[in-house]
């Protein structure tokens, strides 16, 4: 109850700031038209998204066997998998592996399942510092805030407030708030951690199950300092995010990068398999794969929303969501915003938590078109609102509105009595004063909307009154 | 000559009679049998959207029962016809025989403006309606029934009528059933963007095939004293010129 009030709270405030309105949609319509650009590219973009949808689907099916033949090979190099059944496992594991490494510096680069499992205030907490180095991260981490957007974090931010933060933070110069000089100031303060980082965090976008490889996507170069300078290299990822095979990275680069930021491909693309090996001259000593669970396992497990899964995090539902630019993201109070986070959150950090989030959505279905793998999301809102009447949200005002008009429907003449007073309950509030006013039962509607007049007859009170005297209709044509 | 079954859904039969009056005319005029059975109450959707699944397939059953026999069902509601063509199967419980009724139904219920022009094959339905009028793309005929040409050449037919293109007119206008009042900041928000659009497109009228939406972008443009008001697509096409008359002015 607390965190959905908080969300109504949060909600209502953002949607009364028009200006930052348009400035996210400003933002976000660069990326969609960049990704209608992209989309174009290709011979055809809706039998993309149908194979997509095929070799994720496979994946999951067989989702066992491609995690186990994963780990094999990942072990077989010399890597280790540790398979993480909760969000404090994880964090154990992880926390295990720093300590013996005695590590004072960890390096990090952008990765939701980490905001998910709450690792850096983990690693904080024991005394070992953690930067993020992607820029994004960067920013959102020196404000001591949660990413805005889980592909680009800081997007809600202004230059301005970037150079001003910079100043307080890094000591930068004032006036320097060019985007070369602001990115030179992250550079110069990154630099010398990359450098004395004993360990390095990275996500990985997918897992190759045939390959036993980690595929990294990123924009930036900073993923492959993580993985490739410190002497431990920690994957930190979902276990859903598996392909079969290498050869599906064909499909699903181009289609990451199309969907996600509307770029032709990302600037980087890493494949890593494991610690560095004896012909090899660079790479750590040391490489673990976390696989966690979280809730993911009974997903697989529940056939109306295994889909949910096969979610490649490109964020393009959140990008033509309605009410994703109406609110932004940290009004969600949740890992994952949007319309992939209403949907997910619930299954991942409980109904009772986050059932409301399936309620805050016009069911538009603009996210299930831009979804490059094809899940239904708008519909699984609609499943997620079934599931929470079920679990006690149904005895709230709305529910019994629902149910009192599902009972009037039922039978014609009940509804026809009960239509003919409710347009006469609604003549009568007219001439009460103060329509939209603190006193107008009505408020929630007529705040910001008129409500026409109530009409004298109904539909089929004409309709009878026609069939009984039909003669004068239409006589001119 | 096509006998069409009309549904009303609930809230135009008793807030909006003028949409459902206006698509009698139309459908007459362009020749069909038109029949109102009067079993008809709700298709059931806001108790589907709201996660009400129990009390949904209920009206559903009645919707199915009350058409079964129809040749064509005809809707003046993209969201109400999507709900009767795409939602009910979701409301199976496992069970085939609804699945198959359901789906035995669903290739029969059109949407108005879908009816005309894929069924009928008509555009022109000899309307004249001397105005400027912005298309809003309701997300349910669009995204559930994928109509976004049909409209848009039916108006393009209409005497006297001026169709110009608002911006962003894909973009959802914020009702969204229970999500209007639920959650009326994040809602209203969304409807002054839309009816911002109208009026930038200095619009006389925006019009869709969804009377939701136009409930709610019309409120807002009324609570605005905008210029522009809503209309729904039906009346545009019920009206003609008057013989001997001055142009019509709605």
């Amino acid at each position: 109850m607390n965190a959905e009030r908080q969300f109504r709270r949060a909600g209502a405030r953002a949607a009364a700031d028009a200006a930052r309105q348009d400035f996210l949609r400003a933002g976000l319509a660069g990326y969609g038209h960049a990704a209608a650009g992209a989309r174009r590219r290709f011979a055809d973009w809706s039998a993309a998204r149908d194979r997509c949808q095929e070799v994720k689907a496979e994946a999951l099916a067989h989702l066992d066997a491609y995690l186990l033949r994963f780990e094999e090979r990942v072990v077989a190099r010399g890597g280790h998998v540790f398979w993480a059944e909760t969000a404090a496992a994880a964090r154990d594991y992880i926390l295990g592996v720093a300590r013996r490494h005695g590590a004072r510096r960890v390096i990090k680069s952008k990765s939701m399942v980490s905001e998910e499992v709450r690792l850096t205030p983990a690693l904080e907490a024991a005394g070992i510092a953690t930067v993020e180095t992607d820029l994004g991260e960067f920013i959102v981490q020196l404000r001591r805030e949660p990413p805005f957007h889980i592909v680009t974090p800081a997007m809600h931010l202004r230059r301005g407030e970037i150079a001003a933060l910079f100043q307080r933070e890094l000591g930068a110069p004032p006036g320097a708030d060019s985007a070369e000089e602001l990115a030179g100031a992250a550079r110069r303060a990154l630099r010398d951690q990359f450098l004395a980082a004993e360990m390095g965090i990275t996500g990985a976008n997918f897992l190759i199950a045939e390959e036993g490889l980690v595929a990294i996507t990123e924009n930036e170069g900073n993923a492959r300092l993580c993985s490739s300078l410190p002497r431990v290299h920690v994957v930190l990822t979902g276990l859903e995010k598996v392909l079969p095979r290498l050869a599906d990275l064909g499909l699903f680069w181009p289609v990451l990068a199309a969907a996600g930021t509307g770029q032709p491909i990302t600037c980087y693309n890493s494949l890593i398999g494991g610690p560095r090996q004896p012909e090899e001259r660079d790479g750590p000593e040391e490489f673990h794969v976390v696989l966690l669970d979280n809730g993911r396992s009974a997903l697989l497990a529940d056939r109306e929303r295994r889909d949910t899964l096969a979610c490649i995090r490109c964020g393009a539902c959140l990008n033509v969501c309605p009410v994703f630019h109406t609110i932004g993201g940290h009004a969600y109070g949740a890992t994952y915003s949007g319309p992939i986070g209403a949907v997910l959150m619930p299954q991942l950090g409980g109904l009772e938590r986050f059932g409301h989030l399936a309620f805050a959505s016009s069911l538009c279905g603009a996210c299930t078109e831009a979804c490059p793998v094809k899940i239904d999301l708008h519909r699984h809102l609609i499943r997620n609102r079934r599931d929470a009447v079920a679990a006690g949200r149904g005895r709230r005002r709305e529910g019994w509105a629902v149910r009192a008009w599902a009972w009037l429907a039922a039978d014609p003449r009940r509804y026809q009595r009960a239509g003919a007073v409710l347009r006469r309950l609604l003549r009568v509030r007219r001439v009460l004063p103060g329509e939209g006013g603190m006193l107008d039962p009505l408020r929630p509607w007529t705040r910001a909307r008129a409500l026409p007049a109530p009409p004298a007859e109904s539909f089929r009170e004409w309709w009878r009154r026609r069939t009984a005297a039909p003669p004068a209709r239409d006589s001119h044509d | 000559m096509i006998r069409v079954a009309l549904f009303i859904p609930c809230f135009v039969d008793q807030l909006a009679p003028t949409i459902g009056q206006a698509a009698v005319r139309v459908l007459e005029r362009a020749g069909c049998t038109v029949e109102f059975p009067e079993a008809q109450t709700c298709c059931g959707q806001p108790a589907f959207s709201t996660g009400h699944w129990r009390e949904a397939r209920a009206l559903a059953e009645r919707f199915v029962r009350v058409f079964a026999a129809a040749e064509a069902v005809v809707c003046p509601s993209g969201s109400c016809a999507a709900t009767a063509r795409r939602a009910f199967a979701l409301l199976d419980d496992g069970d085939a025989a609804w699945r198959r009724d359901a789906a035995a139904l669903a290739p029969r219920v059109f949407e108005f403006s879908e009816f005309l022009v894929r069924r009928l094959r008509l555009t022109d339905v000899g309307a004249f309606f001397p105005h400027r009028v912005a298309y809003h793309d309701a997300c349910h005929l669009l995204r559930e029934l994928g109509v976004r040409d049909e409209p848009r050449q039916l108006l393009r037919e209409v005497r006297g009528l001026e169709l110009v293109e608002m911006e962003e007119p894909e973009e959802c206008c914020g009702f969204g059933g229970a999500f209007a009042v639920a959650l009326p900041a994040i809602s209203a928000a969304l409807g002054r963007r839309k009816a911002a659009n109208v009026e930038r497109a200095q619009a006389e009228f925006v019009t869709t095939g969804d009377p939701s939406c136009l409930l709610h972008i019309g409120g807002v443009l009324a609570r605005q004293r905008a210029r522009a008001r809503a209309i729904h697509l039906a009346e545009i096409l019920a009206a003609e010129r008057r013989p001997g008359a001055a142009p019509a002015r709605p």
